[in-house]
């Protein structure tokens, strides 16, 4: 009798032991969202109801012209010729609510295009011409190695190089990215969704593409040395500004991979000489702060798509996803402790302090 | 040992085991995504929602069946005590494979994201997008799942303890595959 209950017991073990691997908690080495939030809280601090990353940022609301030319290459609603509203988000790469803007400072344009009645469809764009990285694991190493030390506040180069040696792929993208060039702000940056997607059409036919959002506004060079004028919210306060005086526009381009692009790497650019077809029109005519905008809800989770545009083979797409819904469901517990954001209602109503 | 037990109707053999297998599935794909930035993440998740749906389904029809087909009684010799836990654990599982998947089409809705089925079979939001209430039923969510994971457990070792140390027959009544041999069952 010793022996079966024994048996039983061994056997309920099992059965929680599995889970418990399943779980991760037997794997500590193991990848985790936990380790991946830990490692972006301990690199910008902890900001109870922020975004872990793309933490500064703005609300807008505005629409999508789509003028029927990507209803050939994707069967998705929103390519359709009509016009689908959206809620957009601007915002600066970092974890920091209350950073200030930097030229340099990686700037992030995200989409929630609500067609009626149809699917919806995010995205999350960046003026960078590729990622910095080609895996979750890149993603988490980069994050170690620019943590600021406890001793110094500042990012230890030892372990940047570190990083830098162990992921040369970083290496030749930060070259890239370190030679775009910036414009004066959000109104004339180019926005690219640095991962590759796949279009389908309603006849199943399935192409690489990756997007851009391209300003109409006309590009301006930053000053490279940055103006001591400038204010820390200068990016958000122009913005501000610029949609007051009239709405901004970007044209949505999308580029057609052929056979042999990179899909599962968003370090490395395609060749110039793909082919592009201007799908229609982003147009943004207000906004708001997170405290009464609508974004401030959204998880932009780039997986988010209607039937039409697919998921690639990029490792980073599945990441990011999963590492947003953490963020996502962190941020939401955390509502009431919630600091307002560094562009408030009245700097709206102030109109961009201009 | 006592005289052997009426056994489960086929329909409630079938749909137990299906559903085991379905709920162990899904509790793994559960923690599983819930830990991974793995490509895997988005495999998990585009089987989990509509994984978790056609178990809400099945569980509707199987209280449906649990009336047209009603459970062998427990042996007599079953001790009180037991014949309590028995019942009350049932009741919680029942309660937890009817609320898990409520809990998660809940949850979608309040975060407001899309419910897919498959492909552009979505389900309509059942809670209005609000993060406070995502926030509390995305907790609750791992919670119950947790809860009825050791449940699921405690109710293996059960049937385990009826099988291999009372052998009662309660094991048997729902693990055997075996045809004809127990009386009241006619062989097809």
């Amino acid at each position: 009798v010793l022996i079966r209950f024994g048996a039983i017991g061994a056997a309920m073990l099992l059965a929680a032991v599995a889970f418990a691997y399943v779980g991760g908690w037997l794997s500590p080495q193991r990848l985790t969202q936990d380790r991946m939030a830990t490692a972006l809280q301990d690199a910008n601090g902890i900001h109870p109801g922020f975004r872990l990353n793309h933490a500064k940022g703005l609300c807008a609301t505005g629409w999508f012209d789509s003028n029927g030319q990507a209803s050939a290459l994707s069967k998705a609603a929103v390519f359709a010729l009509g016009r689908v509203p959206l809620i957009a988000r601007f915002s600066l790469a970092g974890g920091m609510p209350f950073q200030a803007d930097r030229p340099g400072t990686v700037r992030g344009l995200a989409l929630r295009l609500i067609p009626a009645g149809a699917e919806e469809w995010r995205t999350g764009t960046l003026n960078i011409p590729v990622f910095v990285v080609n895996s979750a694991q890149g993603f988490y190493d980069q994050t170690l190695a620019s943590t600021p030390d406890p001793a110094t506040g500042k990012p230890d180069p030892a372990k940047m190089n570190a990083f830098l040696a162990a992921h040369p792929e970083a290496v030749k993208a930060l070259a890239i990215v370190k030679d775009r060039p910036v414009s004066t702000g959000f109104a004339n940056s180019t926005f690219n969704a640095l991962n590759a997607f796949r279009f389908v059409s309603a006849a199943g036919a399935s192409v690489p593409v990756r997007w851009s959002f391209v300003p109409t506004q006309g590009f301006v060079a930053e000053n490279p040395a940055e103006p001591a004028s400038h204010d820390k919210n200068y990016l958000f306060d122009d913005l501000v500004a610029q949609v007051a005086e009239h709405p901004l526009q970007w044209r949505l381009i999308i580029t057609i991979g052929r056979p042999g692009d990179p899909t599962n790497d968003a370090t490395l650019p395609w060749p110039s000489d793909r082919e592009q077809v201007d799908a229609g029109t982003v147009t943004i005519d207000n906004v708001t702060s997170e405290v009464t905008g609508q974004c401030a809800e959204v998880n932009y989770d780039p997986l988010v798509l209607p039937s039409g545009i697919e998921s690639s083979d990029d490792p980073i797409l599945s990441a990011r996803s999963a590492v947003y819904a953490r963020s996502f469901t962190l941020r939401a517990g955390q509502q009431r402790e919630k600091l307002p954001s560094a562009i408030a209602e009245k700097d709206i109503h102030a109109g961009g302090g201009r | 040992m006592s005289a052997p037990l009426a056994r489960f109707s086929v329909p409630s053999r079938f749909i137990h085991w299906l559903m085991a297998v379905m709920i162990l599935a899904m509790l793994c794909i559960g923690v599983g995504m819930a830990a991974s930035v793995s490509e895997r993440y988005k495999f998990l998740v585009a089987i989990h929602k509509p994984l978790g749906i056609a178990i809400l389904v099945l569980v509707v029809i199987r209280f449906v069946n649990r009336r047209i087909n009603p459970p062998p009684p427990l042996p007599d010799s079953l001790p009180d005590l037991q014949r309590i836990a028995a019942k009350a654990s049932h009741i919680l599982l029942y309660l937890l494979m009817l609320i898990m998947p409520l809990v998660g089409w809940g949850m979608l809705s309040a975060a407001s994201y899309p419910i897919v089925v498959y492909g552009p079979l979505h389900l309509p939001p059942i809670l209005p997008h609000n993060l406070a209430l995502y926030a509390l039923l995305r907790q609750l969510h791992t919670c119950l799942a947790y809860a009825l994971f050791a449940l699921i457990v405690v109710h293996f070792g059960a049937a385990l303890f009826h099988g291999l140390i009372r052998r009662d027959g309660v094991l048997q009544s729902m693990a055997s595959w075996r045809r004809a041999q127990l009386p009241g069952v006619t062989p097809r």
